[in-house]
């Protein structure tokens, strides 16, 4: 008997995906080519890497801000691989997570790759050889994405690093040099940096975390440097030499020049991603993907092949777990004959540095660029009561608002918790709130979030605390 | 079964009075023979049957209003086409009865960035958004500006309300009219028994009540100024005598004064464009063309039948238009679309001995040129006293839009081009 829907990976795409269309009463099977559930987010990605971000970040807290505080402590002493351990003891909670609750769903899943075999089956081989065909009333490409590479460069996972070597190091790298200043870059750079590492970092571009707001980039890159690490921009790495000793990386100009040479011990590459479509037999289904290798989908996730959709990093679009999380739900709901619709003008984006940057809706470099007038409050920790007195001030929130209607088009949060508070904004935006809602809505004192509330104000040149 | 519907009156035009029914029940029609006389705001139009048979029934008496498409009878046989019904967008399926459908991003063939949202667009509200609480800031404006929320269109989630539609129903309550409080019927104290006699209540025609209504909304919403200014008629008078035969004989119209008129404030339109132009919200429309309507007196009511394009008119046709416009005015046969459209009026109220009066605006334009009783008078020339056939000319005219200065120079133009015609034909 055919699944109602089977889908191809279990990522935060798939597996979301998967229990929605179980809620909405379908039999689905999702198929997992990796040991483990939860694709590249809960294994190799979003989840390690926050975990890891949180444990170095108190390692660098206890050693340097504990004193004032009247806390008197030894230096810390790192155990890395426990910290490892502890790393995977969330991966693997995540990991069990999803299993329970595809079992809550009924909700059944193969481990092999999925290849489509036609339209409405799908073959599913192992790695012993073995394979079995299911077949499918429709089915759902959630495959994702892998680490883009740069041409002759090879990564090797010990010395040469994509973001899943970063983060299993066997041992604190002395110096780390890290291509790309984008989110993976900067947030596996901050671990190994507070960790003990020398960080320097290589950008093709001349500016650091490209399609983040340029003021907030610029504040960001102060900060980090401030924290010691080094930057490079307007810069390409061309080659790495691994024979010798050290690693040795031929820098040069973006736009050519003069070559140069940096050494380090461990390099990180770190330029992107790619869609991943391996062994799902597109090209003989029929399957059309555009020139970045994304599948081509319209505006209701389906491919050009009837019965076959695909979401996530797959397709175009921001390459971020939720926005793959929100398809997975639409397009369930859509295959379910009901409206699935996702709002791609408000999906936040954060970097989970410190402090955190946390953004949703336009930048100001989009405004302008759309020819769209608009006003801007903006307010810094500095200034806000509970950030003073925890004596963590970094940081600003800016509000972009429509100069005519006063709605809120942008919000930009810089500060230790800002991953968290944006969810506000998002809210906002969501309802078309203007700046004035948002300042008309009584936040608790003190907190954080207050200052958004005041950088509301602001938009109307009447902060209250400034 | 063909059934008998009010049809498409023209532009605004949302009623009708039934004037009269050619036939009755039971008797036989053909196929688009006049069945029942319809009066709109501005003309009377007869409702042909839509199929040949025998009428049934009629849904809608002598003197009843009725709306556009209302049902007004029904004929018995005859194959005739189904009415055509405007047909609402098919809704696409939902799971939930409940659920406003929502349009899908279209994805994939884009930019990486997702394209900035078109304009948000009006909803019907969402029973979850009528249930939910106003933002802060909507109830605020709504407070201050005295709006009625729930009669604003919503561009918010699920057709909630935001900032920007109050602020945009807050601009459009500024451009509109001053609200008219209607009197109460019975607002007039009874007259004493001995005078009651003698009074004669008659109801107001539609035509007229429509006149009523329309010069009102004119004087509210517009900031109607007069001004005024006199024209020596000698020279258009001398050359009226002189063709008058010839101008007869080719055009098979006389030569009067309205189509020198036309031509010089036509002249003037496109010196002063605010003249010719229209406010509509926050925008002030200036319109290229030149419809010019010239109002027509009839026994039921002044009506204003337009010269479209007059400005590639020859004076000959100006003339020959306008006495057909008079003559069917007259007997009540003028068309519709012939009353539409116009973008400025002129208005003789010479012809009943009116020396100077103000005009009032024919709304939505933005000025209106009064024309005058020719009197001779004494009038001073380099100092000496001579008699000349003087004519006070009016302009009125939307301040809002026009500016005094404007108003004046528009004024003093129809002088010069009329006291000198030859400057129209040099186009100075």
């Amino acid at each position: 008997m055919p699944y109602d829907l089977v889908v191809i990976g279990s990522g935060p795409g798939g597996y979301v995906c998967a229990i929605r269309a179980a809620q909405l009463g379908m039999r689905v099977l999702v198929v997992e080519k990796d040991k483990t559930l939860g694709g590249t987010c809960l294994n190799v990605g979003c989840i390690p890497s926050k975990a890891l971000l949180h444990t170095s970040h108190l390692y660098e807290e206890v050693a340097d801000r504990f004193a004032p505080m009247g806390i008197e402590v030894s230096k810390p002493k790192l155990d890395l691989a426990r910290m490892m351990q502890f790393k995977q003891e969330g991966v693997d909670g995540n990991v069990k997570g999803v299993a329970f609750l595809f079992k809550k769903n009924k909700i059944e899943a193969r481990q092999g790759t999925g290849r489509i075999a036609a339209p409405a089956k799908v073959e599913v081989s192992t790695a012993d050889g073995k394979s079995e065909t299911v077949e499918a009333e429709a089915i759902v490409i959630a495959t994702g994405s892998d680490v883009a590479r740069l041409a002759g460069i090879e990564i090797d996972e010990r010395r040469v690093l994509s973001s899943t070597g970063a983060l299993s190091l066997p041992q604190v790298p002395k110096r780390l040099l890290i291509v790309g200043a984008g989110v993976i870059g900067l947030e596996l750079g901050s671990v190994w940096r507070r960790l003990g590492a020398q960080v320097q970092v290589v950008e093709f571009l001349d500016r650091i975390l490209p399609g983040i707001d340029g003021e907030v980039a610029r504040q960001a890159q102060r900060l980090l440097e401030h924290q010691g690490m080094s930057f490079k921009l307007s810069s390409k790495i061309t080659a790495v030499e691994t024979s010798t000793k050290s690693l040795r990386a031929q820098v040069e100009p973006s736009t050519g020049g003069r070559a140069e040479t940096l050494e380090a011990d461990v390099t990180l590459i770190a330029v992107g991603r790619v869609p991943y479509t391996e062994g799902l037999g597109l090209e003989s289904v029929g399957v059309k993907k555009d020139n970045k290798n994304r599948i081509i989908v319209d505006a209701h996730y389906a491919t050009n092949v009837a019965g076959i959709y695909a979401i996530g990093d797959v397709i175009a679009g921001p390459m971020l777990a939720h926005k793959a999380e929100e398809e997975g739900v639409a397009v369930a709901e859509i295959l379910a004959g009901q409206a699935g619709h996702v709002n791609y003008d408000v999906i936040p984006n954060v970097v989970y540095t410190y402090p955190e940057i946390a953004v949703v809706g336009r930048s100001e470099e989009e405004l302008k660029a759309a020819g769209i007038p608009y006003k801007i409050g903006k307010y810094p920790f500095s200034a806000n009561p509970r950030a003073r007195v925890n004596q963590e001030t970094e940081g600003f929130v800016k509000i972009l608002a429509d100069a005519k209607n006063d709605r809120v088009l942008g919000v930009h949060i810089m500060c230790s918790d800002a991953g968290n508070m944006v969810a506000e904004a998002a809210m906002a935006m969501e309802f078309g709130a203007a700046a004035e809602d948002i300042a008309r809505t009584c936040h608790a004192h003190p907190t954080l979030p207050e200052a958004v509330k005041e950088a509301a104000l602001a938009v109307d040149k009447r902060a209250i605390n400034m | 079964m063909a059934e008998i519907r009010v049809p498409t009156l023209g532009e605004s035009v949302t009623e009708a009075t039934i004037g009269k029914w050619f036939k009755q029940v039971g008797e036989q029609v053909a196929a688009d023979e006049p069945l029942v006389e319809l009066e709109t705001d501005k003309v009377t139009i007869e409702v042909p049957a839509p199929a040949a048979g025998v009428l049934s029934d009629i849904a809608a008496k002598d003197g009843a209003t009725v709306a556009v498409g209302a049902r007004l009878g029904e004929i018995k046989e005859g194959a005739a086409a189904p009415p055509k019904s405007a047909t609402k967008p098919a809704q696409a399926p939902t799971g939930r009865p409940d659920k406003k459908t929502d349009a899908t991003v279209a994805i994939g063939a884009g930019p990486e960035q997702p394209q900035l949202r078109a304009q948000p667009k009006e909803q019907p509200r969402s029973n979850a958004a009528l249930a939910a609480p106003l933002a802060p800031s909507v109830r605020k404006l709504a407070v201050e500006s005295g709006i009625e929320p729930a009669t604003i269109p919503g561009t918010g989630k699920e057709g909630r309300l935001t900032k920007a539609d109050m602020l945009a129903a807050i601009e459009r309550a500024a451009a509109a009219p001053t609200p008219v409080p209607q009197p109460a019927a019975a607002l007039r104290a009874p007259s004493p028994a001995d005078d009651s006699a003698r009074e004669e209540r008659v109801k107001m025609t539609r035509l007229r009540q429509t006149i009523a209504r329309r010069l009102k909304e004119a004087q509210n919403t517009a900031a109607m100024l007069t001004t005024f200014n006199e024209a020596d008629m000698s020279a258009v008078m001398e050359l009226r005598n002189r063709y008058k035969d010839s101008f007869e004989k080719k055009h098979g119209s006389r030569l009067g004064f309205m189509g020198f008129f036309v031509r010089a404030a036509i002249a003037a339109l496109k010196d002063i464009p605010a003249v010719n132009a229209e406010i509509d919200g926050g925008d002030i429309v200036y319109k290229n063309y030149y419809h010019i309507g010239v109002a027509v007196g009839t026994e039921r009511g002044l009506v204003v039948p337009v010269v479209r394009d007059a400005e590639r008119k020859t004076l000959g046709a100006i003339e020959t238009e306008i006495a057909d416009f008079g003559r069917r005015a007259r007997e009540g046969t003028l068309k519709l679309e012939e009353m539409q459209g116009g973008t400025f009026t002129i208005s003789n109220g010479g012809v009943y001995g009116s020396l100077l009066s103000t005009p009032i605006l024919n709304a939505p334009q933005s000025g209106i040129l009064g024309m005058h009783k020719i009197q001779e008078r004494p009038v001073a020339i380099g100092g000496k006293v001579e008699v000349r056939p003087m004519m006070y000319l009016a302009l009125s005219y939307d301040h809002r839009l026009v500016d005094g200065r404007e108003a004046v120079l528009f004024l003093v133009r129809v002088k010069e081009l009329i006291e000198d015609p030859t400057r129209l034909v040099l186009d100075l």
